[in-house]
C-alpha cells in the first residue's frame, strides 16, 4: 500500500499532513491488555458495585426500575442494528420501519398523529419541545409549575434560547399545579405551559385539562410530559388537549445503567407550523416505484441542522436510536392488555406500599393527599432522611430519592418508587425495618 | 478477487408488514408479574382512586402479538439493516465506521453495571465510578486536557455544552452582551453551526478559498471582531484536509478575547499525533461512538465527553467525579458550573466500552490506529483518483488527506447526467454501504466522502475502489440503469413527494390510516398494497429540493 502511494513509511504522510502539530511524545496511558486480562480486571471493577439485584432498591426519579423482557436485549445486540448508522432507506430499510413503528407505537400510546426522531433523554426532549413552542408561536416566555423535577427544569433552561422559564407555584397539601396563578401569570408573551403528568413527585395532576385549556384561551401550546407506562391506566396527553408530549422511554425496555440508557420522545399534532417549528428528523412512510410496495423517507427534510446549519430550530445528530427500537419491541410485546395489566399491577403495588408505610410510627406516607402512579413522597418526621437510609443500607434496602434539598417544605422526605418488581415481601420487608430504624 | 457484479448480489427481501398489520386480537408477549392476591385485597380498586376526567377510556390500539412473533418480525427488520458488521462501509465518511470489539459487548451487558441505579449510595455504585473516573484522566492525556465531563450524548451536543460553557465564561466576565458571536469554518460538521446558535449565539461562517481549500488568512480575520466569543470549528475539516493555519486562527481569536473549542469528531486519523490542548485550544470534544470503537447503535446512543483546560474547569456540567484517596464519589457543588446538559451522568454503557477499548490498545495501539486509518484513506484516495468522473478537488495544495476525503462527481454529471444522488442509489446494488455526499452547503458540487478507517482491509478497499468504477462506467455506458435504482435492494426507487407534502406524509401508523382512509379503497382488506393517494395534491409547504442526507 505504501508503495502504491510512493511513500517511504506511514509516517512521512502524518508529516506531510500534519507538520508541526505532529506530536511526539508517548501518551501516558496504560500498556495494552490481552481479552483476558481486560475481562478480569473489567470484571474486578465492577464487582465493587452492589446492583439493584442485591439490594433492594426503591429508586427512581427519572430512571426506573422494570422487568426487561429478554426479547429487548436479544433485539439491541443484533448486530445490525448495533452497528448501523447513517444508510438510506435501500441499505437501511429496517432501521427506518422500525424507527416508524416506534413513532406510531408511541404516537397510540399518547394519542398524537405526529412523533419525532427520538431526544436523549427526557429533559433534552422537554428543552426541544420548549424550542418548538417558542419557535412556532414567536413568543419568549414558558410557564412551568415548581413542582416539576429540577433537574429536567436545569436542562430546559439550557435548552430555552430566545425563551425563558418562569414558575408558577402549586399546592402544598396535594401536589396540584395552581391554576389561579396560572392564569393570573399567563400573558400574550406565553409561549407555553409545560406540565409534568404524573408529576415528578409521582402524583396524578387532576385538572390537567384545564391547564390546557387555560393556555389555549391565551394563545399558547400545552405541553405535557409524561412517564410511559402510567399511560396504561391515565388518560393521554392528545385526549386533553396537550399540542407536544414529551416524556422518559427509558421504562420502556431499556435497563437502568446508572442512568446510562435513556431514551427522550416528543410528539406533537400533525400540524406543518410545529413541525417546521423542530429540527429533529421525521419519518414518513411513502411508496416506491412498485406498485403496492411501502418505503420509508424522511419528512420535511430541509429542516434539519444538516441542511441548515445554524438556521435550523434544534441541533440533531446522534441521538438514541437503538433504544427506540427497543422501546418499539417492548410495546409490541406488550399489547394494549398487558399495558392496562402492567400499569395497574405498578398502581396496585405502589399504594399497598404506601399504605404499609404509612402505619409505619414516625412516617407519613403518601406525604401528598392525591392520587399517584408509582412514586410518593415518604416523610420521616424528625430525622434525617440520610440517617434513615444509612440504617436501611445495613440491611440491604436501597431508598428512595432523597428531596430533602429540592423541596425543603416537605421537611425529611424522599421519593419512594414501587413498581412491578416488587413483591409483597419485598414492601414489608421495607416496613419492617423502616420500623425498627425509626424506633 | 471477482470482478464486482451488480448481478451477484441482492439484499434481503421481505416485503415484511408494519408491526401493525401482524397478529391478531388477544395475542400478548409479556406476561405481567402480577400482584399477590393479599396484596390485592389489600389495597382494593386502585385505578378508581384516579378521577374519570383523568383516567384512560380505552386501552390503546397498540397491535396483539405473541413472543415468537416479535421476535421474527424484529429479527428480518435487522436483516433489512446494513451495519459495520454486514460489509463495507467505506464510503461512510465523517461517520467513522469502525469495527467495535466484541468483549467489550460481553463486559457492558454485566448485570453489575446494567442494574445500577444512578442515585444509589456512592458506596455502592464505586466501580463505575472508578471507569468513569479512569476513562476521564485518558482522555485528558489524549486531548492534551486538564479536565473531562462525560455528560453530553452525542457529537452535536457536546458543541452544544461547549457552547453554554462560553456563555457562561462570557457572562461571568461581564463580556457576554457585547461578544454574542460565534466563529466557525463551513468546512467543519454542521453542529458546529447549529449547536452554538442553539446555545444563543449568531454564527458566522467563514469560507475557504477555492483555489486553496482552505481560508485565507485574511478572510479570517475579517470575521474575528471585538464581537467574537468564540471558535467553533473542527480540524481535520470534513474534506479531510487538515489547515495547518490552525494555531494562527486561535491566536487571532484570543487575540480578540475569544474561547476556542475544536470538535474532534475527526479524531481517529490523529489518535496519538495530535493533542489539540497542546496548541492553545480551551475545549475540544471526542465522540465515542466514533473514533474510542463504541457501536454506533442505529444512531445512538453515543457518548460524546468533552475536555477543557483548568481555567474553565469550574464551568463543566454537574456532577464532577473526585478521587479522595481511594474513594470515588460525585461533586455537585460546583459554584460556576452550567449546570446540566441532561439528566445524570453520560451514556455510562459507552464509557465502559471506550475504557475497555482503551485498555486493549495502550498507546501503542493508538498510535496503530491512526496508522492504518490514514494509509487506508491515502491508498483509497490513490484507487479511486484514477476513477473516470471522479475527482479530488485541492489534491495539489493537500495531497495526503487525513480521515476522510472529500471527491467531486461533477465531471461524471457533467458528462453523464449521473450525479451523487443517482450515483448513491446504484452503488448499493453492489452490496456496499451507501456512500456520504456532504453536508451542505456543497462547497465540493456532487460530493462524496469515503473514510475507511482502520478496520477495512486492503481487499475492501481495492474492491470498493473497483465498485466505485465500475458504477461509474455504467453512467457512460449504461446510464439508463440509474433511472430506478437500486434494483437489487430490499425496495425500490421511494417516491419522495410524500416528504414535503402535509397530505401525504404520515409520521405515525394513526396518521396514516386517517390519511389514507378515504384515497385507498383497499385499505383494511390489503393494507400492504394500499397506496398513499397517487392523486396530485397541492403541498402547502414551498417546493424545494428534497435530497437525501444523512
Amino acid at each position: 500500500m505504501l508503495r502504491a502511494l510512493g511513500a517511504k513509511d506511514v509516517d512521512s504522510l502524518f508529516r506531510a499532513s500534519l507538520g508541526k502539530y505532529l506530536f511526539r511524545g508517548k501518551l501516558k496511558l496504560p500498556p495494552p491488555v490481552s481479552e483476558l486480562e481486560l475481562r478480569r480486571e473489567v470484571s474486578t471493577i465492577l464487582e465493587k458495585n452492589r446492583s439493584t439485584e442485591q439490594v433492594l432498591s426503591f429508586l427512581g426519579a427519572g430512571c426506573w426500575q422494570h422487568v426487561v423482557p429478554e426479547v429487548c436485549n436479544e433485539i439491541n445486540s443484533r448486530s445490525e442494528f448495533l452497528t448501523a448508522y447513517t444508510g438510506d432507506v435501500y441499505t437501511d430499510l429496517g432501521r427506518f420501519q422500525a424507527l416508524f413503528e416506534f413513532q406510531s407505537l408511541l404516537g397510540d400510546l399518547v394519542a398524537m398523529d405526529a412523533v419525532t426522531y427520538p431526544s436523549y433523554d427526557w429533559a433534552t426532549a422537554a428543552g426541544d419541545s420548549v424550542r418548538m413552542a417558542v419557535n412556532a408561536t414567536g413568543r419568549r416566555e414558558v410557564l412551568v409549575p415548581r413542582s416539576a423535577s429540577p433537574d429536567r427544569v436545569r436542562v430546559m433552561q439550557q435548552y430555552a434560547g430566545a425563551g425563558r422559564i418562569r414558575f408558577f407555584g402549586y399546592d402544598r397539601r396535594t401536589g396540584q399545579a395552581d391554576l389561579h396563578a396560572l392564569e393570573e401569570m399567563i400573558s400574550d408573551e406565553t409561549a407555553a405551559v409545560y406540565i409534568e403528568n404524573p408529576a415528578y413527585l409521582g402524583f396524578v395532576e387532576k385538572d390537567a385539562e384545564k391547564a390546557g385549556r387555560i393556555a389555549r384561551d391565551n394563545g399558547a401550546l400545552f405541553i405535557v410530559g409524561v412517564e410511559p407506562l402510567s399511560l396504561g391506566v391515565l388518560k393521554p396527553p392528545g385526549e386533553y388537549g396537550a399540542d407536544i408530549v414529551c416524556g422518559e422511554g427509558q421504562p420502556l425496555g431499556l435497563k437502568q445503567y446508572f442512568g446510562g440508557a435513556l431514551l427522550g420522545f416528543v410528539a406533537c399534532r400533525d400540524d406543518v407550523k410545529l413541525l417546521n417549528a423542530t429540527g429533529a428528523r421525521l419519518i414518513t412512510v411513502t411508496d416506491t416505484v412498485k406498485k403496492g410496495e411501502r418505503g420509508f423517507t424522511f419528512a420535511l427534510p430541509e429542516r434539519v441542522m444538516f441542511a441548515k446549519r445554524e438556521e435550523s430550530a434544534t441541533f440533531t445528530g446522534t441521538t438514541a436510536v437503538l433504544w427506540a427500537i427497543t422501546a418499539a419491541v417492548y410495546l409490541s410485546l406488550l399489547g394494549p392488555a398487558g399495558l392496562e395489566e402492567l400499569s395497574r399491577t405498578i398502581m396496585e403495588k405502589s399504594h399497598y406500599a404506601a399504605r404499609v408505610l404509612g402505619e409505619v410510627p414516625g412516617i407519613e406516607a403518601p406525604v401528598l393527599d392525591a392520587p399517584f402512579f408509582q412514586e410518593f413522597a415518604v416523610n420521616f418526621g424528625r430525622k434525617s432522611v440520610k440517617e434513615v437510609h444509612s440504617a436501611l443500607l445495613r440491611s440491604g434496602i436501597q431508598g428512595g430519592k432523597d428531596i430533602t434539598h429540592d423541596f425543603p417544605q416537605y421537611g425529611n422526605s424522599a421519593l419512594y418508587c414501587v413498581t412491578e418488581v416488587h413483591t409483597a415481601d419485598d414492601i414489608d420487608r421495607l416496613a419492617d425495618t423502616l420500623r425498627r430504624a425509626l424506633r | 478477487m471477482s470482478k464486482p457484479d451488480p448481478q451477484g448480489y441482492h439484499a434481503v427481501r421481505w416485503q415484511e408488514p408494519v408491526i401493525y398489520e401482524l397478529g391478531a386480537k388477544g395475542r400478548r408477549g409479556f406476561k405481567v408479574p402480577e400482584a399477590e392476591p393479599r396484596l390485592k385485597k389489600a389495597v382494593g380498586d386502585v385505578v378508581g382512586t384516579i378521577p374519570g376526567k383523568m383516567r384512560r377510556r380505552a386501552p390503546p390500539p397498540l397491535p396483539e402479538l405473541s413472543e415468537p412473533e416479535v421476535v421474527k418480525h424484529f429479527v428480518r427488520l435487522s436483516q433489512l439493516t446494513f451495519g459495520v458488521d454486514s460489509g463495507i462501509n467505506a464510503g461512510v465518511g465523517t461517520c467513522t465506521m469502525k469495527y467495535s470489539p466484541r468483549v467489550n459487548e460481553a463486559l457492558v451487558r454485566s448485570p453489575k453495571l446494567t442494574e445500577l441505579h444512578p442515585l444509589q449510595d456512592e458506596g455502592s455504585v464505586q466501580g463505575v465510578l472508578e471507569l468513569m473516573y479512569t476513562l476521564e484522566r485518558m482522555l485528558c492525556e489524549i486531548a492534551g486536557m486538564d479536565a473531562f465531563s462525560l455528560q453530553p450524548r452525542g457529537g452535536a451536543h457536546a458543541v452544544f455544552t461547549n457552547a453554554r460553557i462560553i456563555d457562561a465564561y462570557l457572562k461571568e466576565r461581564g463580556e457576554r452582551k457585547a461578544k454574542d458571536e460565534i466563529v466557525t469554518i463551513v468546512l467543519s460538521h454542521p453542529c458546529n453551526g447549529a449547536s452554538p446558535a442553539a446555545a444563543g449565539f449568531k454564527v458566522r461562517t467563514v469560507y475557504p478559498n477555492m483555489e486553496t481549500g482552505v481560508p485565507d488568512i485574511e478572510s479570517f480575520k475579517q470575521a474575528v471582531s471585538k464581537k467574537t466569543a468564540g471558535l467553533m470549528i473542527t480540524d481535520p475539516y470534513d474534506t479531510g484536509v487538515f489547515d495547518t493555519n490552525l494555531q494562527e486562527y486561535i491566536k487571532i481569536v484570543h487575540e480578540a478575547g475569544g474561547l476556542v473549542a475544536i470538535d474532534q469528531a475527526n479524531l481517529n486519523s490523529v489518535l496519538g499525533r495530535l493533542r489539540i490542548g497542546d496548541f492553545g485550544a480551551d475545549m475540544c470534544q471526542f465522540n465515542l461512538h466514533k473514533s474510542f470503537s463504541t457501536p454506533h447503535a442505529s444512531g445512538g446512543p453515543g457518548c460524546s465527553p468533552i475536555g477543557v483546560k483548568d481555567a474553565l474547569a469550574g464551568y463543566l456540567p454537574v456532577p464532577i467525579i473526585e478521587r479522595d484517596g481511594g474513594r470515588y464519589r460525585f461533586d455537585f457543588d460546583r459554584p460556576k458550573s452550567i449546570g446540566k446538559v441532561a439528566e445524570f451522568y453520560g451514556v455510562v454503557p459507552n464509557v465502559v466500552r471506550a475504557y475497555c477499548w482503551l485498555r486493549s490498545m495502550g498507546p501503542e495501539g493508538l498510535l496503530e490506529t491512526s496508522a492504518a486509518a490514514t494509509l487506508n484513506d491515502n491508498y483509497l484516495v490513490k484507487r479511486l483518483s484514477g476513477v473516470r468522473g471522479v475527482t479530488l478537488p485541492w489534491s495539489r495544495t493537500f495531497p495526503v488527506r487525513l480521515q476522510e476525503a472529500r471527491f467531486s462527481l461533477e465531471s461524471l454529471r457533467r458528462e453523464t447526467g449521473i450525479g451523487i444522488e443517482a450515483l448513491n442509489r446504484r452503488i448499493v446494488d453492489y452490496g456496499v454501504q451507501r456512500l456520504f455526499p456532504g453536508h451542505e452547503p456543497w462547497i465540493v458540487p456532487e460530493p462524496f466522502t469515503p473514510e475507511p478507517t482502520e478496520s477495512s482491509s486492503k481487499e475492501d478497499l481495492d474492491r470498493f475502489a473497483e465498485i466505485m468504477r465500475a458504477a461509474c462506467n455504467e453512467a457512460y455506458h449504461n446510464s439508463g440503469v440509474f433511472r430506478d435504482a437500486p434494483h437489487n435492494c430490499s425496495i425500490h426507487r421511494v417516491d419522495m413527494k410524500a416528504a414535503t407534502d402535509p397530505k401525504r406524509w404520515a409520521l405515525t401508523w394513526r396518521a396514516y390510516r386517517r390519511k389514507l382512509g378515504d384515497q385507498s379503497k383497499g385499505y383494511g382488506e390489503n393494507p400492504r398494497r394500499g397506496s398513499l393517494g397517487r392523486k396530485e395534491t397541492g403541498s402547502s409547504t414551498p417546493a424545494r429540493r428534497t435530497r437525501r442526507r444523512s
